[in-house]
C-alpha cells in the first residue's frame, strides 16, 4: 500500500512567455503513495498548471527528478511518454476533453485502442467502465447529447478504463454547477475509498479540495504542505 | 494501434465530412481519369501509326540508281543504269538481310479483249511478296522458274483486275502487254493507297526478266528493295550495302555514290518518335490535373489538422504516439487518393471507350497504364498527405490541448 506512485524532487521549469522567461516551478518536492487522494491548490499563475502538465507526462521538467511508478520520466522520449500516459495516467479535465461527434463508448475505448487492445475486449471494458459511472444506457450518446455532469462521468470512465496508477483530475468541477460538482466529487471520493484509486486533484476551491485526504498548496513555484 | 482500428478511425473521420471528402476525391478522380483517357488516346494513336508503318514495310531499304549529269543536264534520281540484278544477288549475302527484291518499272497500255487499261508494269522476283508483305487473293505469284525462263505470266493488282475483268475471275485469261501475250496466274489482295496517295493496287507484276527483255530491252534494274531482320539492323545493313555497291561499281574514294538509298526505318522512327512525343504531351497535360488534385488533398488535410488540433491533443494525452497520429492523417489522405484513383480509373476507362465509340480516334488501354495511374494516385496521397500528417504528429500535447 505504501509504495510511491509519484516521487518528485527538486523540480524546476522555466518557459518563455512573450519573450520573458517565467520561472514557473522552483524546486518542487512531492511524494504520492499508492491509494492516496491528494489535492493541489493554488491561485492562477502559481505554477499549478505547469506542475500538472509535468506530473501528467505532457511536458518535461528542465531540472529535477520525476519517478512515476518506478520509471524516470525525465529520460523518456515523446513516444515513451505517450505509452506512459496511456498505461499509468487517467486524465479528467476541466472542459471534459471528449472527442466530439464520437459516442461515449468510443470515447472510453480510445485509450484502449492506443494500448493495442482487441476490439471485443475494448468494447467489454469500456461498457463496464461506463456502467460503473451509471451511464450504461448512454453508450451510444455523443458528447453534445449529454449534460455536463454526464460528460464528466464519461471522462472519468475513460480515465479509469486503462486501470491507471494515477488519476489526474485538473479542476474537474470547474465547468459544473454546485450540485453536479458535489456528485462528481462524491464519485471520485468513492473511487478512492472503495477501489483504492490514487487521485491527484488540482483545484482552486477549498470545498472541493476538502474531499482529499491531504492538501498541498503551490505558491510562486513552490509546494507547501497545508496544515488545516 | 492496430491497422484495423486505424483504418476505422480514418474512415469515420472522412465520413463525418462526406461532402468535403467527396470534393477532395473528385480532384483526384478528374486527374486520374484524364491521365487514363489521354494515355489511352496517345497509345491508340501510336498503335495506329505503327500499323500504318507495318503496312508500308518498316524494315525495308530501297536502293535506286543515282543521277546522271551529262553536259549540264541532270536526269534526276534513277537516271543511271549502274544497278544490276547481280548487285541484288550480292546484297542477299549480307548479314541481317532477310529478302532482296530487285525490280524494273515500266508502264503500258494493257489490252484484254475489247477493253484496255493504262497502268504501271513492274518486273519483279518471288521475293517481292516477302519484302512488301503483300499476300495473294487468288492464284499464285511469280516463281523463280518464271524469272529464269522470262515467262509470259502476270499477277494483277486489285484495281487492274477490276477495271479489266469486273467481277469475273481473271485467272487463266490472257492479256496483251505491249504486244506480249501474258497469262494471268494470280491476283493480289487489296493493299490500298500509300501514305502519299498512290494507288498501289493499280499495277501489274511480271517476271523481272520478262520486263527487262520483252518490254524495255534493258539489262539494268530500277530498284532493289531489301527486307532486314529488324529496324535496328536496317541502319547497319544500309552502311554495308553502300560499301558493297561502291566496291562492286569500282568507285574510288572521291567518287560520289552512283545509287541512292532510302531507309523506311528512318521514316518509321521519326513518325513513331512524334507519336511518342504526342502521347507524352497528352499524358503530361493530364498529370497536371492529377497534381492539382494532390494539392487539393494537401489543402484539405492541412485545414483538417488545424481544425482537429484539440482532438489531436486529447488523443496524445490518452496515449497516442506520434506515429499513431501520423498514420491517422496519412491514412485519410491515402483513402481519399486511392478512392479517387479507383473511381478515376473507371471514369477514365469509360471516357476512353466513349471516345473510341463515337470518334475516329483509336484508343488503346493497357493494364500497365491503369496500374501506373493507380500507383501514381497512391503516391500523390502519400506525397501530399505526408506534410499535414507530420505537422499533426509533431504537435506538442500541451499546446494542442490548449488550442481553441
Amino acid at each position: 500500500m505504501s509504495s510511491p506512485v509519484i516521487e518528485v524532487s527538486e523540480l524546476h521549469k522555466t518557459y518563455a512567455l512573450d519573450g520573458v522567461d517565467v520561472h514557473a516551478l522552483r524546486g518542487i518536492d512531492l511524494t504520492v503513495q499508492a491509494g492516496e487522494f491528494v489535492a493541489i491548490m493554488g491561485p492562477s499563475g502559481s505554477g499549478k498548471s505547469t506542475l500538472m502538465n509535468i506530473l501528467g507526462c505532457l511536458d518535461i521538467p528542465d531540472r529535477g527528478r520525476y519517478i512515476l511508478q518506478g520509471r524516470d520520466v525525465t529520460e523518456l522520449d515523446p513516444d515513451q511518454l505517450a505509452e506512459l500516459r496511456n498505461r499509468e495516467i487517467g486524465f479528467v479535465f476541466q472542459n471534459f476533453n471528449l472527442l466530439p461527434r464520437t459516442s461515449a463508448l468510443e470515447n472510453v475505448e480510445t485509450p484502449l485502442i492506443y494500448a493495442g487492445m482487441g476490439r471485443a475486449e475494448r468494447r467489454r471494458r469500456a461498457t463496464e467502465a461506463l456502467q460503473r459511472m451509471g451511464l450504461g444506457d448512454r453508450l451510444a450518446s455523443q458528447p453534445s447529447q449529454l449534460s455536463g455532469g454526464q460528460q464528466q462521468r464519461v471522462a472519468i470512465a475513460r480515465a479509469l478504463v486503462t486501470r491507471p496508477a494515477l488519476v489526474l483530475a485538473d479542476e474537474p468541477t470547474g465547468n459544473l454547477d454546485t450540485a453536479t460538482s458535489g456528485d462528481i466529487m462524491t464519485t471520485l471520493g468513492a473511487l478512492h475509498r472503495d477501489a483504492g484509486v490514487t487521485i491527484l486533484l488540482i483545484t482552486h476551491e477549498h470545498d472541493i479540495a476538502a474531499h482529499a485526504q491531504r492538501t498541498l498548496v503551490v505558491r510562486d513555484g513552490e509546494l507547501l504542505e497545508e496544515h488545516a | 494501434m492496430s491497422w484495423g482500428a486505424a483504418l476505422q478511425l480514418a474512415l469515420r473521420a472522412l465520413w463525418r465530412n462526406k461532402i468535403r471528402a467527396a470534393l477532395t476525391a473528385l480532384g483526384v478522380i478528374i486527374g486520374v481519369a484524364s491521365v487514363i483517357a489521354m494515355v489511352a488516346i496517345g497509345a491508340g494513336a501510336q498503335q495506329r501509326i505503327a500499323e500504318t508503318l507495318e503496312n508500308l514495310g518498316t524494315n525495308t531499304l530501297v536502293i535506286r540508281p543515282g543521277t546522271v549529269a551529262r553536259g549540264g543536264v541532270r536526269t534526276g534520281a534513277g537516271g543511271q543504269t549502274s544497278l544490276t540484278r547481280e548487285d541484288a544477288i550480292a546484297i542477299a549475302d549480307l548479314r541481317d538481310v532477310v529478302a532482296v527484291a530487285p525490280s524494273v518499272r515500266s508502264s503500258a497500255q494493257i489490252r484484254y479483249r475489247g477493253t484496255n487499261w493504262g497502268t504501271s508494269v513492274e518486273g519483279v522476283t518471288p521475293a517481292h511478296v516477302d519484302v512488301r508483305s503483300w499476300p495473294l487473293a487468288a492464284g499464285a505469284f511469280i516463281t523463280e522458274s518464271h524469272v529464269v525462263g522470262a515467262a509470259h505470266v502476270c499477277v494483277l493488282g486489285q484495281t487492274v483486275a477490276r477495271e479489266l475483268f469486273g467481277l469475273a475471275s481473271p485467272l487463266g485469261e490472257t492479256l496483251v502487254v505491249k504486244g506480249t501475250a501474258c497469262k494471268v496466274i494470280g491476283v493480289l489482295e487489296e493493299k490500298g493507297a500509300t501514305a502519299w496517295g498512290t494507288d498501289q493496287d493499280d499495277a501489274v507484276f511480271m517476271p523481272i526478266t520478262t520486263v527487262q527483255r520483252k518490254l524495255e530491252g534493258i539489262t539494268h534494274i530500277h530498284r532493289i528493295e531489301i527486307a532486314t531482320s529488324g529496324r535496328d539492323a536496317s541502319f547497319r545493313v544500309l552502311k554495308d550495302i553502300t560499301q558493297l555497291l561502291r566496291s562492286r561499281h569500282r568507285l574510288s574514294g572521291d567518287d560520289a555514290d552512283d545509287f541512292r538509298s532510302y531507309n523506311r526505318a528512318e521514316l518509321a522512327k521519326s513518325s513513331e518518335e512524334s507519336a511518342r512525343v504526342f502521347s507524352w504531351l497528352l499524358g503530361s497535360i493530364a498529370s497536371v490535373s492529377l497534381l492539382v488534385g494532390g494539392i487539393g488533398i494537401m489543402n484539405i488535410m492541412l485545414v483538417s489538422v488545424t481544425e482537429r488540433t484539440r482532438e489531436i491533443g486529447i488523443r496524445m494525452a490518452l496515449g497516442a504516439r506520434r506515429r499513431d497520429i501520423l498514420w491517422q492523417f496519412l491514412l485519410e489522405a491515402l483513402l481519399l487518393s486511392t478512392a479517387g484513383g479507383v473511381l478515376g480509373i473507371l471514369v477514365g476507362l469509360g471516357g476512353a471507350l466513349a471516345v473510341a465509340r463515337f470518334s475516329e480516334l483509336p484508343v488503346s488501354i493497357t493494364t500497365g497504364s491503369v496500374l501506373i495511374a493507380f500507383l501514381f494516385a497512391g503516391l500523390v496521397g502519400v506525397f501530399f498527405g505526408l506534410h499535414p500528417a507530420r505537422k499533426a504528429a509533431q504537435l506538442r500535447p500541451i499546446e494542442a490541448l490548449r488550442y481553441e
